[in-house]
C-alpha cells in the first residue's frame, strides 16, 4: 500500500488565542506548533495500515518552511517520507491550497506510483475551511468521503465508517481513493526515542509551486466579543451539593 | 436569488436545513431576492419526503422549490449530493447558494463548489452580498472552531458558495406567515452512476435514547479524574439525571474514555441545559465544544482555571468529594 497523508501545521493554542496587531494572523510568539489533531491521527492510521499490510506512507504539507518540524514529528511515529511544498506567507486560500497540493501529488505519483489511499484531516484546526481534501481529490479523479472515524482495507477497496447521531454509516470505495479522517479515529502513539532519532535523518524533499489565487481573501481576525459572565460560587467543597442540588431544581433538569 | 439546500436524511427534513432557511431568509432580503430552496433525493418511502419538505421550506420562507431524484440519491452520497447541487445551480441561475455548515452541508457545498470551480466560504455567521464598488461579498467567518471570527472577502465569477455556521441562528418559520405555498418544481438532471461509489452502503444503530449532542444534562470530567475508573461517580450523577458523561481531551488521550465521549472541537458539540464540567481547566479546544451549553457549572479546585471564569456557577473543590455528595444529596431529596 502507498498512503499519502496531508498534515498542516498550525500553532497550540491554550486557554486564549491572541491575534497579531495586523489582525492577519494568530499571535503565535508564545504558542507552540503542532500537527492539526485531525490529521495527526490520519498520519497514524496510515501507520496502522502499513503495519498491518506492508507498505509505504508519504507525508505531504504545505507551509513555511518550519513545516518540515511536523514532518518529521510525523517520521518519528512511523511515516516513511516527508514531502514539503514550501510558501512564503503562511495563509493560502483554500482554493490556492487545493491546486497546489495537487500539483505535488501528481508530480510525486509520476514518479513513484499511484498512492492507493490518501488522507486528509476532515478540517484544519485553525482556519477551517471544510474543503482542500474534496477539491484535491476531485482533481485527481479520486472518491472521497470526509468525516471517517474507522477504515479498514482489503489491498482493493476501503470500507469507512463514519459517525451520526446514535450509530454510523459505512462507506466503502475503491483503491485509489481518499478520505478525510477525524479524531477518534484512533489514539495517536507518542514518538519512541528511535523514533525521534530516526526523524532527524529524514530526507524532506522540498517542493515550490505556485497555484492561482482562489476567491476567498482574508481581512482580518479577531476575537468574538466575549459575553462576559458572573461566576456564582456556590460553595466549597462536599458542603456546596446542596446549593448544586437547588440550581438544578430551579432549571427543572431533576 | 439565492438557493438553500436542503438538508435531509432519507426525506426527513432536519434542524440545520430549517437553521439555514432562517439564516438565508436574511440573506435573500439584503440581498433584494427570492429564496428558493433545494430538495435532493427523494428519501425512503416511509419518511415524510420531498413535498413535506418543500412545504416546511415554504414556512419558512422559500417561495420556490426544486426537487430532484435518481437511481445515486437513495440515500446520502457526498458527490451525488455535489453533482447535484452543482446542476441545480447552473440550471436555475443562482446569484448564491447557501447551506448550514454541519458535517455533511460543508462536505456537499465543498463538492459543489470544486464542480463549478467556484470559491466556498465555509461557517460564515454573517454575509453581505457584492457592495460597490469593488463587487465582493464580504462576511464574518468561524476559525478555530468559534475562537476568532475572521472577516474575509469573496469574489467570484459565478455563483457564491456559502454556508452559515452551525446554531448561528435558531431556526424559525417566516413571520408572518407566507401568504402562498411555495411552487414545487421536479428538475431533471443527469448524474453519472458512477457517482454511486461514495454512497451510504449501510447504516448501524448503535445507541438508542439519550446522546452526547442531545443530552439535556452532561457531567464532563477532565484531566482532574485522574483515570478511567475515576468516572464511576461522574457516571452515577449523569444516570441520576438522564444525561451523559462527557470528557475533555486530556482525557481521550489518556484513554480513559473512548472518543465519542468527547467535547470539544476535534469531539461533539455539546447544548445541554446544563452542563456540569469538573476537573476541567477550559482550553480553547474544550471551551468550543462546551458554549453551546445554556448553563455552565464548573467544580474545580482551582477558582481561577477557565471554565471556572466562564461558569454561571462553581464549586470551588475536589471533585473527588463534590460529585458524589451531589449525587447523595439527589437521592435524599428524592426519599
Amino acid at each position: 500500500m502507498r498512503i499519502l497523508c496531508c498534515v498542516k501545521r498550525v500553532p497550540a493554542p491554550g486557554a486564549r488565542i491572541n491575534v497579531t496587531g495586523d489582525g492577519l494572523a494568530v499571535d503565535a510568539a508564545h504558542l507552540g506548533f503542532t500537527t492539526s489533531p485531525h490529521e495527526e491521527c490520519g498520519v497514524e492510521e496510515a501507520v496502522q495500515i502499513t503495519e498491518r499490510e506492508g507498505g509505504e506512507v508519504t507525508v505531504l504539507t504545505l507551509g513555511p518552511a518550519e513545516a518540515a518540524e511536523q514532518l518529521r514529528y510525523a517520521a518519528s511515529v512511523g511515516a516513511h517520507h516527508g514531502v514539503l511544498v514550501q510558501t512564503e506567507v503562511e495563509a493560502w486560500d483554500p482554493q490556492r491550497t487545493a491546486r497546489a497540493l495537487t500539483a505535488a501529488i501528481e508530480s510525486l505519483e509520476e514518479s513513484g506510483g499511484p498512492f492507493d489511499l490518501i488522507l486528509f484531516g476532515n478540517e484544519s484546526a485553525d482556519s477551517g475551511g471544510f474543503q482542500v481534501g474534496v477539491r484535491v481529490a476531485y482533481a485527481l479523479g479520486r472518491p472521497i468521503v470526509n468525516g471517517i472515524k474507522g477504515i479498514e482495507t482489503d489491498g482493493s477497496t476501503v470500507r469507512a465508517r463514519r459517525e451520526i447521531d446514535g450509530g454510523f454509516e459505512v462507506y466503502e470505495l475503491a483503491m485509489p481513493a481518499a478520505l478525510g479522517v477525524k479524531e477518534g479515529i484512533n489514539l495517536p502513539r507518542y514518538p519512541t526515542m528511535r523514533g525521534r532519532l530516526a526523524s532527524k535523518k529524514l530526507a524532506i524533499t522540498t517542493m515550490e509551486i505556485d497555484a492561482e489565487a482562489g476567491g476567498q481573501a482574508l481581512v482580518r481576525l479577531h476575537r468574538p466579543t466575549e459575553t462576559l459572565s458572573q461566576t456564582t460560587i456556590l460553595g466549597h467543597g462536599p458542603e456546596a451539593a446542596a446549593a448544586v442540588v437547588d440550581v438544578l431544581e430551579e432549571l427543572g433538569v431533576l | 436569488m439565492l438557493l438553500v439546500v436542503l438538508e435531509h436524511d432519507r426525506g426527513t427534513l432536519g434542524e440545520p436545513g430549517r437553521e439555514a432557511l432562517t439564516f438565508g431568509r436574511t440573506l435573500a432580503v439584503k440581498m433584494g431576492a427570492e429564496m428558493h430552496a433545494a430538495v435532493i433525493g427523494a428519501g425512503a418511502p416511509e419518511a415524510a419526503g420531498p413535498d413535506a419538505i418543500a412545504a416546511e421550506a415554504g414556512d419558512h420562507g422559500a417561495a420556490h422549490v426544486y426537487t430532484v431524484d435518481s437511481e445515486v440519491l437513495s440515500d446520502f452520497g457526498p458527490e451525488a449530493w455535489g453533482e447535484s447541487i452543482a446542476l441545480i445551480t447552473a440550471l436555475v441561475g443562482a446569484d448564491a447558494v447557501l447551506a448550514c455548515g454541519s458535517e455533511r452541508g460543508n462536505e456537499v457545498m465543498a463538492q459543489a463548489a470544486v464542480r463549478l470551480d467556484a470559491p466556498m466560504v465555509a461557517n460564515c455567521t454573517d454575509i453581505a452580498p457584492p457592495g460597490e464598488p469593488d463587487g465582493q461579498w464580504s462576511m464574518t467567518r468561524v476559525q478555530w472552531g468559534g475562537s476568532l471570527l475572521e472577516d474575509a472577502t469573496l469574489s467570484a465569477a459565478g455563483p457564491a458558495l456559502l454556508t452559515c455556521a452551525l446554531h448561528t441562528v435558531a431556526s424559525s418559520p417566516a413571520k408572518p406567515a407566507p401568504d402562498s405555498v411555495p411552487e414545487v418544481q421536479t428538475v431533471d438532471i443527469d448524474l453519472p452512476s458512477e457517482l454511486a461509489r461514495t454512497v451510504v452502503k449501510e447504516r448501524v444503530v448503535l445507541e438508542a435514547g439519550v446522546t452526547l449532542p442531545t443530552a439535556p444534562v452532561v457531567v464532563g470530567g477532565g484531566r482532574g479524574v485522574g483515570s478511567a475508573e475515576g468516572f464511576a461517580p461522574l457516571e452515577e450523577l449523569a444516570e441520576l439525571l438522564g444525561g451523559r458523561v462527557g470528557c475533555s481531551r486530556a482525557v481521550t488521550n489518556n484513554g480513559w474514555r473512548p472518543h465519542s465521549d468527547q467535547v470539544g472541537q476535534t469531539g461533539t458539540r455539546i447544548a445541554p441545559e446544563i452542563y456540569i464540567a469538573s476537573g476541567i481547566s477550559g482550553a480553547i479546544q474544550h471551551w468550543v465544544g462546551a458554549m453551546g451549553s445554556k448553563h455552565i457549572l464548573a467544580v474545580n479546585i482551582d477558582p481561577e482555571a477557565n471554565m471556572v471564569v466562564k461558569a454561571d456557577w462553581a464549586v470551588i473543590g475536589d471533585l473527588h468529594q463534590v460529585i458524589p455528595a451531589i449525587s447523595a444529596e439527589i437521592r435524599r431529596r428524592w426519599s
